[in-house]
């Protein structure tokens, strides 16, 4: 069958998609949480604020079943319970801020090296996914990394920078440039 | 000087031209889409990566369940404390992959303008009138024969900065989860024989007319309740890579 076109998320997606805890699939105070932040930029250089992220990623025993309860809600006032505090979702939304800038707190991704991203913008008329890759071993011989030349790789590379998202926690810097001289690999899975 | 509509209308034809001419199948729009002024910085100009790789953890995806959603969030005219303005409709279709497979308990999110046009959204300065009982948002998972449903009231067109007289087609904005994080989609509904079409570089962006047709509901008036509300079809094909619809079982 014929797919259904993609269309812009446009600019007024800010009531429906965001949600309470959507940016912390990691359960609070988990210690081994990961924080991993940046910037959305467009061709100028300028901060993206109307874009929304979405993180997928194998839970940490390398399961990929995934599990409800992302947008958990309350039956009694039909607002947001918020994320059980234990099962581990591995999805993820935030919204830029009106910085452009993003956080996800999350957990380190399970038998493979990165976390799966899914970017949406005003502007973007069919969404783009690429992949925080963090440093540790396994990135020498990923089949993507290693078919890329040094300067794109670098787009896919998460920095790690000072400040820890918690006990024992590591904080990760990656910006995301939509276009422009350090343009990020966006992906086609084929 | 910003652009006028006969300006957008030459740059819209120039593009179908082209793509028609180039021949190849174009199923989504192209992000570089100039009518669309918007995208000019935000588009990628290095192609995109293939990812061939068979145990790439996009090829599954996360799930949803009963505890993401309450009883009322696929009715939008139920949300305050009285009916929302407009002409109150149902909206529902099947989700299903390229092989024709339904895409069951997922995940479905709607959101949308007021019957007037305007958004509850801080940034939407359209000066018509807010609904205090409309918000204009909704979710529901899909059944095991992949099939969603909302009611809703139809939304209102409005105008938006892109050109000089630029205005937006009513639409119903769709967000929709397959069994893989690749098949993922946001996208826009619009209804049928909306005269705004050929001036909206948004629905344009899509060049190939049938696929632009795939966007478009269709009124079925076996849907419409009598004394209630009218009804709309329309049915959604995730797109993926092959490893997501011709793998048996998947
Ligand atoms: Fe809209």
């Amino acid at each position: 069958m014929l797919p259904t076109p993609a269309q812009t998320i446009g600019p007024f997606h800010g009531h429906a998609l965001p949600f309470p805890g959507g940016p912390e699939p990691a359960p609070p105070g988990h210690p081994d949480t990961l924080t991993v932040h940046g910037t959305v930029l467009d061709g100028a250089g300028a901060p993206v604020p109307d874009a929304l992220l979405e993180l997928w990623q194998p839970a940490p025993d390398g399961s990929r079943t995934g599990a409800p309860g992302s947008l958990r809600r309350d039956p009694a006032t039909g607002g947001f319970a918020g994320r059980d505090g234990l099962t581990f979702t591995g999805f993820g939304r935030a919204a830029t801020d009106a910085d452009g800038r993003w956080a996800f707190r999350t957990l380190p991704p399970g038998g493979v090296p990165y976390l799966s991203l899914c970017v949406f913008a005003r502007g973007l008329l069919h969404h783009l996914f690429t992949r925080v890759y963090l440093p540790g071993p396994g990135l020498a011989d990923d089949p993507l990394l290693t078919g890329l030349d040094p300067e794109r790789r670098a787009t896919l590379l998460a920095t790690e920078t000072a400040g820890g998202a918690g006990p024992g926690g590591r904080t990760y810097r990656f910006d995301i440039r939509l276009q422009g001289p350090k343009e990020t690999v966006f992906l086609d899975f084929r | 000087m910003p652009a006028d509509q006969q300006d957008i209308a030459r740059e819209i034809a120039a593009r179908a031209e082209a793509a028609a001419a180039d021949g190849r199948p174009r199923h989504h729009p192209d992000r570089d889409y100039p009518p669309y002024r918007s995208t000019a910085l935000r588009h990628p100009r290095q192609p995109l990566v293939p990812v061939l790789d068979p145990e790439a953890a996009e090829l599954s995806g996360p799930v949803f369940g009963r505890t993401d959603l309450t009883d009322l969030d696929h009715d939008l005219t139920r949300r305050h404390s009285s009916a929302p303005l407009g002409e109150r409709i149902t909206v529902t279709g099947r989700v299903l992959d390229r092989a024709g497979r339904p895409v069951t308990g997922q995940l479905v999110e709607i959101w949308q303008a007021n019957a007037a046009g305007r958004y509850a959204h801080e940034r939407d300065q359209h000066p018509a009138p807010l609904d205090p009982n409309f918000t204009g948002t909704g979710r529901c998972l899909t059944d095991d024969q992949g099939v969603y449903r909302f009611t809703t009231i139809k939304p209102g067109a409005y105008p938006w900065r892109n050109h000089t007289n630029a205005w937006r087609p009513a639409h119903i904005h769709f967000s929709l989860f397959g069994t893989a994080f690749t098949q993922r989609l946001i996208t826009q509904m619009y209804f049928p024989g909306d005269p705004l079409f050929r001036h909206d570089p948004i629905l344009q962006s899509v060049t190939d007319p049938a696929a632009r047709a795939r966007l478009v509901a269709a009124y079925d008036h076996d849907l419409s309740v009598p004394e209630w509300s009218l009804g709309y079809r329309w049915d959604i094909v995730l797109d993926g890579p092959a490893a997501t619809w011709t793998e048996e079982g998947r």
